[in-house]
């Protein structure tokens, strides 16, 4: 059986996401404003273009980090 | 906004705080962390005065519900936002998350911090030697969070760092400045700015630390954790601004013994 889904882990936990899905797509998913997260994909900070043109791979590490409080 | 310094220092001229370059009026910078709630957080920084706030780079929680973010309660329109590395314990950590925090397009300075002790949070000079020459080489505005120790904030201005901000005592420690002679070794030997950052608990504690010739102080916890942010915010922005100006003032020399302050002649027979 051909599955159409991949493993991915966000933010150190496991998560399924459609092949070809792009970075800017699991964001809407997570309803993630892209402008105030950052994303980082296997250790490589995207910019901002660049999230609607690369698409998820099986056991991608994806990291969306934002500015919490702090001293 | 008048300071202080205007109203009561009439003919003291007081150069604003320039770092790399960009000048500041106010000499209190702020953190954002460990208020009860954001309102109160930005409350408080308002009372303070402050111009810069530094912040945290961290996971997106996608468990917790929809919460406002935090730029959202400090706009980059009104604040100038530092984000630090707290939290990273080596050098090649501590430049993963400045890149992270400059990815955000809002600034390429970085608080630099790179932690060597768990209980004490002291930095790990020689990591934070190696991630400041790195990151200066990558364009970003370095300023590391240092020990108050001479040698290596020499190390570090040669390095190129923006700024040195020596610990008045332990992070989140309220100890106040626990070496106010090193303080003014610091001043009198390094041409960048001198920021003290960490250990400040109460006004008294930001008023000596300003009297030793301190460019300015960044200080979180003795507001978050103060009963009144606010209040307490606005007593440290007072006491920066006192301190301040003692030390454009110039005190007095210290004496073991009295002088009298009444003329000796005079007395009756």
């Amino acid at each position: 059986m051909i599955s159409d889904e991949i493993e991915i882990l966000v933010n150190g936990q496991p998560r399924m996401a459609r092949v070809g899905q792009a970075v800017s797509e699991l964001l809407s998913e997570l309803e993630l404003d892209g402008r105030l997260v950052v994303v980082e994909l296997n250790r490589q900070i995207l910019r901002r273009g660049e999230l609607s043109e690369v698409k998820l791979e099986p056991g991608d590490r994806v990291e969306l980090v934002n500015f919490v409080g702090g001293g | 906004m008048t300071t202080t310094l205007e109203e009561v220092g009439a003919g003291v001229r007081d150069e604003p705080l320039t770092i790399a370059d960009r000048t500041f009026r106010s000499r209190l910078i702020v953190g954002s962390g460990k208020y009860r709630d954001s309102e109160e957080m930005v409350q408080a920084i308002r009372a303070a005065g402050a111009e810069m706030v530094t912040v945290a780079v961290r996971r997106v929680d996608l468990d917790a519900s929809k919460e406002e973010s935090l730029l959202h309660w400090l706009d980059p329109e009104e604040f100038f936002v530092l984000p630090n590395t707290a939290g990273c314990y080596s050098a090649d950590e501590a430049i993963r998350y400045a890149r992270l925090g400059r990815a955000s397009g809002l600034t390429d300075w970085v608080k630099l911090e790179v932690i060597g002790d768990q209980a004490t949070l002291l930095p790990d000079t020689d990591g934070l030697l190696e991630a400041t020459r790195i990151l200066v080489d990558e364009g970003f505005t370095v300023l590391p969070y240092t020990n108050d120790d001479l040698v290596t904030a020499l190390k570090l201005e040669e390095a190129g760092a923006a700024a040195v901000m020596p610990l008045g005592s332990p992070i989140g420690s309220g100890l106040g400045l626990l070496n106010p002679v090193n303080v003014r070794i610091l001043k009198d030997r390094l041409s960048v700015p001198v920021i003290v950052d960490a250990g400040v608990g109460t006004a008294s504690d930001a008023c000596i630390t300003m009297e030793q010739g301190a460019d300015a102080i960044l200080m979180n916890t003795a507001l978050a954790e103060a009963e009144r942010p606010e209040i307490m915010a606005g007593a440290m922005r007072l006491a920066v601004e006192a301190g301040r100006l003692a030390y454009l003032a110039g005190r007095m020399p210290r004496r073991e013994w009295a002088v009298p302050s009444s003329p000796l002649g005079g007395m009756l027979s």
